[in-house]
């Protein structure tokens, strides 16, 4: 593909990404933060983020499989996990985590097993669409091309 | 030789008598020697004699009287020389001993007779021994019979067992016939038959208690016996041939609780005996003993202690239930109290959202709409529809605020602001009204009054045009004045309000409003009533009143937070009346470097967009937001540290550092404590770097709790790049940030 395909295709799948609330804002200021002093800023945050919420998913799983659940230690880890999604932007997986940390207050454990489920969903999702667009970045670079910024 | 003038014996004359002669001998010989030989052997039988060798005195004695008895058969007829020869030794001796014995024996009888003396006195002695032993053998039966029955009677501590276990246990122990209990009546007049030992159902027998024989039983506290015939004693019909047994009668002590004064034991205070009738089998030679007339006494005694016991504990287990029950029902009501509570707060804040939201519509659409082309009428109709809807978003949160008032769930906001503009603009807010009313407003400020100060402005606000407002509302002509002063202590002490002390310190003043008016005055009588809600006097009851009635009633609250006191003066009706209030306020540290809370709306003010080599320490324990404040502060310029915990930041900060962005949220670190920790590290201030907090969430109570702990500033999470510089920018400007 040519690079101005590629880079209309990128445009729309960033757009599309923020129309389905997937991204908010606070990706675009990930962006803007992105420059010649550091190129990768970016993907290496998102790249944290998916690290961090690999690890936190698994303590999440674990914690409410046991027999009585400490709920102080999973609301712990979804305030984590609340902060890391906001600060790049991970709309749809804070809002899951606010919903998940209530029912921690109320000491639910189906609900909060529900709400992790929601979590992984959406967590899966976004790393899904994140990669794609990574990916399609870096076609865009291999073919020679700038990046566009989408503000 | 002579003619022997022996008397020859002449067998045929005196034959007869020589052989009677001969034959007694001969058997008196025989009894001699048998008498010894009987002797020796009963002696050598018994054990005890203890004069033996007077024996074979006594036995030789006697053989040789035998001797001589027997050598006299010899005599008789002709007889040698050598017969009288040992008959004549036989003779002597036989004197001889029986001498001897005849002394001997007068030594000896008197003490053969002391010993029989002495056996006469052991046998008294034994006999007497006998009778002390069988009465201490009563004694100790009558000691066991107590102990039992007392046992008995303790064991349970049920009032009617009691009375019960005793008489059958009295009945049994002592064989009895009846045994019955008379307990007094309620007037105590009569003695009523309670208990009897045979008669399963004792019917309401009743004997009045001033009858002589029972006086007698009760003026003692022994056992008294009576006459069968009492009517105590009298339990079944008498038609019968019997003899009654004896009957006998005894007081039990009835003690009640208020009996046992500490420093008074209820020795005779008592008034209340019960009778006890014990009567002993008819027709049986029995008589009543002393041991069992003592035994009686003693259980009766008993008895009464066993049952001031029960009584004791009946009162107690009844105290305690009584004490259960008032704790569950309190326990209820104040559950209930609570529920109620949370129901109405939950039922208010409903309201206020609920009603709150189309006013608020209401109120915006109706002031859009002002801002198009209208015909005056129509300007005339919708500043009506705004006028009330305004009145009516009031009134909702009025009467939310005075609910929580009420349960004192409401906080002040405290904040910096600019006491000056504040009066200003109230007065520029009231001065419409009243120049419509023709009424003089008059500001004065006195010259010491700070211009910044530290407390609710909201509030404040509200409450001095409350207070304004109802100056001019009741006021047809006339001025208005209006006047705020640094109170002294001694004039804010209101003699009418002796608990209100005042006292300044260094970062508080005392803020002393008074607000003057012309008006139609107020009965004295009312003021009192003017504070509380929804009281309206009559006088105030004007055309023009549309007050709640609540507005005053909220200022007085307000005022209390803010440890204020209000009051209003008035001479009376027509004469105008004067509202004081003074309320305490903080003077702010940094007077002059402040910035009024209002952040001017419209495009940031950049001022330092340059932030080259600022230090700059990020504390995050989320790994994710540390990277993106670091990404945003180095596309800032700055120069970022960042630092995982509050350890770390402690160890790491220096005053190199300008800034330190610290997120509050961390869960297992207290940031507050860390901040703290700065400031004592750097005391001085231009030395210390400015510490903004970090958080996901900016309610009051955090923010408060912020300011208190000394921290410079509070950003919200995420944080933009735009609003990072201008956080910054504010920082290094002012050193300080409130965020509105």
């Amino acid at each position: 593909m040519e690079v101005g395909q590629l880079q209309r295709k990128f445009v729309d799948y960033t757009a599309s990404l923020f129309c389905e609330g997937f991204l908010d804002e606070q990706f675009t200021q990930l962006q803007q933060l992105q420059d010649e002093s550091n190129p990768d800023f970016v993907v290496e945050v998102v790249s944290l983020f998916f690290e961090d919420t690999e690890k936190l998913l698994n303590d999440l799983t674990r914690a409410l499989d046991q027999q009585s659940v400490d709920f102080k230690k999973v609301d712990a880890h979804v305030h984590q996990l609340k902060g890391s999604s906001s600060s790049i932007g991970a709309q749809r997986v804070r809002n899951a985590c606010i919903a998940f940390r209530n029912f921690c207050e109320e000491q639910n454990t189906d609900a909060c097993s529900k709400c992790l489920l929601q979590v992984k969903q959406e967590y899966s999702l976004v790393k899904n669409k994140l990669d794609t667009l990574f990916r399609l970045e870096q076609q865009i670079v291999e073919a020679g091309g700038a990046v566009p910024m989408v503000g | 030789m002579e003619s022997c003038n022996c008397i020859e014996p002449q067998w045929p004359a005196d034959e007869l008598l020589m052989k009677y002669q001969y034959i007694s001998d001969f058997f008196i010989a025989l009894a001699y020697f048998s008498i010894p030989l009987e002797l020796i052997y009963f002696v050598k039988k018994s054990a005890v004699f203890p004069y033996r060798w007077v024996l074979v005195q006594f036995g030789a004695f006697i053989v040789l009287c035998g001797a001589t008895h027997l050598i006299n058969l010899w005599t008789f007829n002709m007889h040698s020389r050598t017969v009288a020869v040992v008959m004549t030794t036989a003779k002597v001796l036989t004197a001889l001993v029986s001498c001897v014995t005849a002394l001997m024996l007068v030594h000896i009888i008197p003490d053969l007779l002391s010993v029989k003396t002495r056996e006469l006195f052991l046998k008294n002695k034994a006999a007497e021994l006998d009778r002390e032993m069988g009465l201490i053998r009563t004694q100790e039966e009558t000691g066991r019979h107590v102990r039992m029955l007392t046992h008995e009677i303790r064991s349970t501590l049920d009032r009617h067992t009691i009375l019960k276990t005793t008489l059958v246990e009295l009945g049994r122990t002592l064989a009895l016939e009846e045994c019955a209990l008379w307990m007094p009546t309620r007037t105590g007049l009569e003695l009523q038959l309670a208990y009897t030992l045979r008669h399963q159902n004792p019917v309401g027998f009743t004997v009045p208690t001033q009858l002589p024989v029972i006086n007698q039983v009760f003026s003692t506290n022994r056992a008294v016996k009576i006459s069968p015939n009492s009517p105590v004693a009298r339990l079944r019909p008498v038609a019968s041939k019997y003899m009654p047994g004896e009957v006998v009668a005894v007081r039990v002590p009835l003690l009640h609780l208020s009996n046992f004064q500490i420093y008074d034991w209820p020795e005779l205070s008592t008034k209340h005996y019960a009778l006890m009738v014990l009567m002993l089998p008819s027709d049986s030679a029995r008589k009543w003993h002393v041991h069992e007339l003592e035994l009686v006494e003693v259980v009766a005694d008993q008895v009464a202690v066993a049952l001031s016991h029960a009584a004791i504990l009946e009162e107690s287990m009844r105290a305690r239930d009584l004490l259960m029950e008032q704790n569950v029902a309190l326990d209820l009501a104040r559950r209930e109290a609570e529920t109620a509570v949370r129901a109405r707060n939950d039922f208010l804040a409903v309201m206020n959202h609920e009603m709150g939201t189309p006013m608020h519509a209401i109120i915006a659409v109706s002031s859009l709409l002002q801002e198009t082309e209208l015909t005056p009428e129509q300007r005339l109709m919708v500043e009506t529809i705004l006028k009330s809807s305004n009145l009516l978003a009031t009134l909702i949160n009025d009467v939310l605020d005075l609910s929580r008032l009420e349960d004192g769930s409401l906080q002040l906001d405290i904040g910096t602001f600019n006491l000056h503009a504040l009066f200003k603009e109230v007065l520029n807010l009231i001065k419409p009204i009243a120049s419509v009313k023709k009424l003089l407003i008059t500001l004065s400020l006195a010259a010491d009054l700070p211009e910044y100060a530290v407390g609710d402005e909201k509030r404040l606000m509200q409450t001095l045009l409350n207070v304004v407002g109802n100056a001019v509302k009741f006021s047809k002509d006339g001025s208005i004045s209006l006047s705020a002063f640094v109170a002294k202590s001694e004039s804010l002490r209101d003699p009418r309000v002796p608990d209100f002390f005042p006292v300044p310190s260094d970062n508080h003043f005392y803020l002393r409003v008074q607000v003057k008016d012309s008006g139609s005055g107020i009965n004295p009588q009312d003021i009192p009533k003017l504070f509380t809600k929804f009281a309206q006097g009559q006088s105030l009851a004007t055309k023009n009143s549309d007050g709640s009635g609540l507005g005053l009633a909220i200022c007085k609250r307000f005022v209390n937070l803010m440890e204020g006191h209000i009051w209003i003066e008035s001479e009376g009706l027509g004469k105008g009346s004067t509202a004081i209030f003074a309320v305490k306020l903080g003077i702010p540290e940094r007077s002059n470097e402040l910035k009024l809370s209002f952040v001017p709306k419209g495009p940031a003010n950049h001022g330092q967009t340059n932030f080259l080599g600022l230090k700059v320490l990020v504390m995050d324990d989320n790994g994710v937001s540390r990277s993106v404040t670091k990404g945003l502060l180095l596309y800032l310029g700055c120069d970022v540290m960042t630092v995982s915990s509050g350890e770390e930041c402690l160890r790491v900060i220096t005053q190199e550092h300008q800034v330190v962005f610290m997120d509050i949220c961390m869960p297992g670190v207290d940031g507050y404590e860390v901040a703290v920790r700065i400031h004592e590290k750097f005391s001085k201030r231009h030395e210390r770097p400015l510490i903004v907090a970090l958080t996901g969430n900016t309610d009051r109570v955090t923010k408060e709790h912020c300011l208190r702990v000394g921290l410079d500033g509070v950003v919200l999470k995420p944080v933009s790049v735009d609003k990072m510089r201008s956080v910054l920018s504010e920082l290094l400007e002012h050193r300080v940030l409130f965020e509105a």
